[in-house]
């Protein structure tokens, strides 16, 4: 591999995997958020030992979150100057103001949300939870918005001098409908993930308490309760809006890069009606898009594309000849674009990462969904699920909206190869800001490097998944514990007030006052 | 001032801003070995930037945002120079960061001394790196016409980069010293001040050198000014120290800091990026910014939005103000809301 490719994997591991930490702090926070303003409100006492037991798994989650963050503020730079350069006047400052507006409001109020418990006023110990919780939402905008110009630039010219993009109008960055489409998808996508998570979780420990004879009066039975009632219909409602939300984005992508929608369709040949494909066999790796044979439902595409039963959808064949001819056949003959330069270029992405990237994002987010459907179904009218294949099916499923936010990136980003910022089609051709991904590595560093740093990191981060893992389920095999029936700092301090008889005996006197910051 | 000098500014300010509040929690958890000599010192010092560090770490990432922002072509030639010492300083970073977080995760204490020696491993490798970088981006890197760095992986790591990693650990360990001794009582307080007492005098050298270095290569009358300010607060830090005056001691060592740091962006001014190669090489303000339109944009968010930030900030500092000492935990039970109180034994 050449320092492209090491560079390009390095992006898409460090990426992903950051990846797998923001929609929970995202989604996770939201809940918590709103766990805590019942608490303030009502005052009952489950609403508080839910806001300690998931604010817990939160922050272990934000911490590992907040830590791979901070690869993605470098990388571009490290790893991708010319990129970096190329787009600098539109998505450095997004950057910048991601940090200043976002990331100090979600850090420090998060900092005294953690320690604030029992030594500032209840409300304004709420607040700052809100506060932080807010610096995320905004947080993404920013992020998303930055990447929806790579994926759509509007709102710039073409500098003479310089061949970059100048920003001119940056309203039309922050209001670029692929970011609105994308991020109203990322953040319902997350509370999927958060929901998910109280569900299967909520569901195990009613169980769990059932079968070991516990009685379904107490306070802790209402915190596995209401959380599994709470996920289950956040996870149910947010999969509406999901699948809303990305049907308009679906749309989007068919007008602004038709080539990423009909690869990830397999459609070949230019259709009118055109048919969606529900599986596809044969050669789908050889990328020679006459390889593939699918089933397909006739006229279903046509309809998701442009929302009736007959127009064309142009296939990948037609799409691939037409850019061919736009942006060149071959790569220019120019060291700028390293080994790649005077090669041909295939404007199809990977059809196997695009076709099933997109399967598998909406399969797994109908697992989601329907786990919870069956959660709530399970628990209704007081019921608990005794089931094993019912309740560890659930368990299990907590990992899908994980999978399905994580392919559905990688079908966007490695749709719209082999651009990194891709031409926008409202532009005339002559006009258009593009720049091919082979142009964006940086041109110093040796292959060496970037495998040494790829080593070490995917090092770092396979071990901080694994403590990550073992802590969460740690956590979460403890449930609620005594420490959580008071507003006090540690989570092993103070007796309980509130109930007498939690599911955890007190465990020996926390050392610490920072113990709730786990 | 033209915009872009505006935004040399900003992001000298935020790399200042970054060295002068991460700088103290560097600097405590690099002294864990040094001062921590018991358990209990150990977590009270981890407790004193407990709710502090995450949001200095933020300095960072918005000078390296802003630096991206107003700068891209210094940031995308910057970073790829020193492309694995930067490597080094994530890692640092992100052990240090989840260190801090899970460390509580578990009463066993062979857990716990893990994370502490991770933290101050982590802190000591991200402090070194982000002194080098910056040392470098100030006296000198080796690249060409491209901004492309020249040389192997570690040509960039010459005299400059040694002396700004030095000059940056060595002020972090006295500011950690003095923000030990300003934030604890008991003898942990004790020792902190007798370390910075002892320390800041010779600590303060590598980084008088940097500033004097890069003052002697262009600096003007006001920067050189500004150096000797530096001189005069670490004068005032030791005097102060040593009247066992703490916040004062700690102000004066913070004005040493600002001072050098002004000294250092204000006499490299305008060049962001000079070329040991050739001179002519040299990225400046001007051939490294964004547009104008860009950089109008950013300085009505940051007008708005910088004041706010460090507004709430030395909010949550007010908040979590008070002296903490290592004490038995019934204390704390009882002490319940009073603020920052707590126990670490």
């Amino acid at each position: 591999m050449d320092t492209l490719d090491i560079a390009r994997w390095q992006f898409g591991i460090t990426t992903v995997y950051h990846f797998l930490m923001v929609p929970l702090t995202i989604g996770l926070g939201l809940l918590v958020a709103v766990m805590h303003t019942m608490w303030v409100r009502t005052d009952k006492p489950e609403w508080l030992r839910m806001t300690r037991f998931w604010g817990r798994i939160f922050l272990i989650n934000f911490a590992l979150g907040v830590a791979t963050g901070l690869v993605q503020e470098f990388q571009f730079g490290l790893a991708w100057s010319e990129y970096s350069k190329f787009v600098g006047d539109v998505f450095g400052s997004l950057l910048a103001m991601e940090a200043l507006l976002a990331f100090f409001l979600e850090s420090t109020f998060l900092g005294l949300w953690i320690f604030g418990w029992g030594r500032i006023p209840k409300k304004l110990h709420l607040a700052s939870l809100w506060a932080a919780v807010i610096g995320s939402t905004v947080s993404a905008y920013f992020i998303i918005a930055a990447n929806s110009w790579m994926q759509h630039p509007v709102g710039v010219v073409t500098d003479d001098a310089t061949g970059r993009p100048l920003q001119v109008d940056f309203w039309a960055v922050l209001t670029n409908n692929t970011a609105i489409a994308a991020y109203t998808h990322t953040i319902v996508a997350s509370l999927m993930v958060a929901g998910t998570l109280l569900v299967g979780i909520g569901l195990w420990h009613l169980r769990k308490r059932v079968l070991a004879g516990r009685p379904t009066t107490d306070v802790d039975h209402a915190v596995w309760r209401r959380s599994v009632r709470l996920g289950g219909f956040v996870t149910l409602a947010a999969f509406l809006l999901v699948a809303l939300t990305g049907d308009y984005q679906g749309k989007l992508m068919y007008a602004q890069q038709p080539l990423k929608m009909s690869s990830a369709e397999a459609l070949c040949e230019t259709e009118a009606p055109a048919s969606f494909s529900i599986f596809a066999f044969s050669k789908l790796g050889s990328n020679e898009c006459d390889d593939v044979r699918s089933f397909t439902i006739p006229y279903v595409l046509s309809f998701l594309a442009h929302g009736d039963f007959s127009t064309a959808v142009p296939g990948v064949n037609e799409l691939q000849a037409q850019y061919a001819e736009t942006y060149g056949a071959t790569y220019p003959d120019d060291p700028s674009f390293g080994a790649k330069a005077g090669e041909p270029i295939d404007y199809t992405p990977l059809l196997a990462v695009t076709y099933w990237g997109f399967r598998l994002m909406i399969i797994m987010g109908a697992v989601s969904a329907a786990v919870s459907a069956y959660a709530l179904w399970s628990t209704r009218k007081g019921r608990v699920p005794t089931s094993r294949i019912g309740v560890y099916g659930t368990l299990a499923a907590v990992a899908a909206p994980f999978v399905a936010n994580a392919s559905g990136w990688i079908f966007t980003e490695m749709g719209r190869q082999p651009f990194v910022v891709y031409p926008n089609p409202d532009v005339p051709v002559a006009d258009q800001v593009y720049f091919f991904t082979a142009q964006g590595v940086s041109p110093g560093i040796t292959a060496g490097e970037v495998w040494t740093s790829l080593i070490a990191l995917a090092l770092v981060y396979g071990a901080l998944a694994v403590v990550e893992l073992g802590l969460i389920t740690r956590f979460v095999r403890r449930g609620v514990t005594t420490g959580d029936t008071t507003p006090t700092p540690g989570i092993g301090g103070g007796p309980s007030t509130t109930d007498p008889t939690p599911d955890v005996e007190p465990e020996h006197v926390d050392d610490d006052v920072l113990q709730f910051a786990h | 001032m033209d915009l872009q000098t505006v935004w040399f500014v900003a992001v000298a300010v935020l790399w200042t801003g970054f060295l002068l509040l991460e700088g103290f929690d560097f600097g405590v958890a690099a002294l864990i070995p040094v001062l921590g000599r018991r358990t209990a010192d150990r977590h009270l010092m981890l407790r004193t930037v407990g709710p502090l560090w995450d949001g200095n770490e933020v300095w960072l990432v918005t000078a390296v945002g802003a630096t991206f922002g107003a700068f891209p072509i210094w940031y995308g030639s910057w970073l790829p120079a020193l492309y694995l010492p930067f490597v080094g300083v994530l890692v640092g970073l992100i052990v240090r960061a989840v260190g801090f977080e899970w460390r509580h995760s578990s009463h066993d204490e062979r857990w716990d001394r893990t994370w502490t020696r991770i933290i101050t491993g982590g802190s000591l490798v991200a402090c070194l790196g982000l002194g080098a970088a910056l040392g470098a981006t100030t006296l000198g890197l080796p690249i060409g016409a491209d901004g492309v760095r020249v040389g192997g992986a570690f040509s960039g790591l010459h005299w400059p980069a040694l002396l700004g990693a030095v000059a940056v650990l060595a002020f972090a360990l006295v500011h950690g010293a003095l923000f030990l001794a300003l934030k604890t009582d008991g003898p942990l307080r004790l020792r902190a001040r007798a370390f910075a007492l002892r320390w800041s005098p010779v600590a303060a050298l590598p980084l008088l050198l940097w500033a004097g270095l890069v003052q002697l290569r262009q600096g003007t009358t006001l920067t050189g000014f500004l150096w000797v300010v530096a001189a005069l607060a670490v004068v005032l830090t030791w005097s102060q120290a040593k009247l066992d005056r703490e916040g004062r001691a700690f102000a004066g060592w913070a004005l040493t800091l600002v001072a050098s740091m002004a000294t250092v962006f204000g006499a490299a001014y305008p060049v962001v990026l000079p070329s040991t190669i050739d001179a002519a090489f040299d990225l400046t303000v001007s051939s490294a910014s964004v547009s104008d339109y860009t950089l109008t944009l950013m300085s009505w968010v940051a007008a708005v939005g910088l004041p706010v930030v460090i507004g709430y900030q030395a909010w949550t500092y007010w908040v979590f103000r008070t002296r903490l000492t290592a004490g038995p935990q019934q204390e704390d039970a009882a002490a319940g809301t009073g603020s920052g109180a707590g126990t670490g034994s």
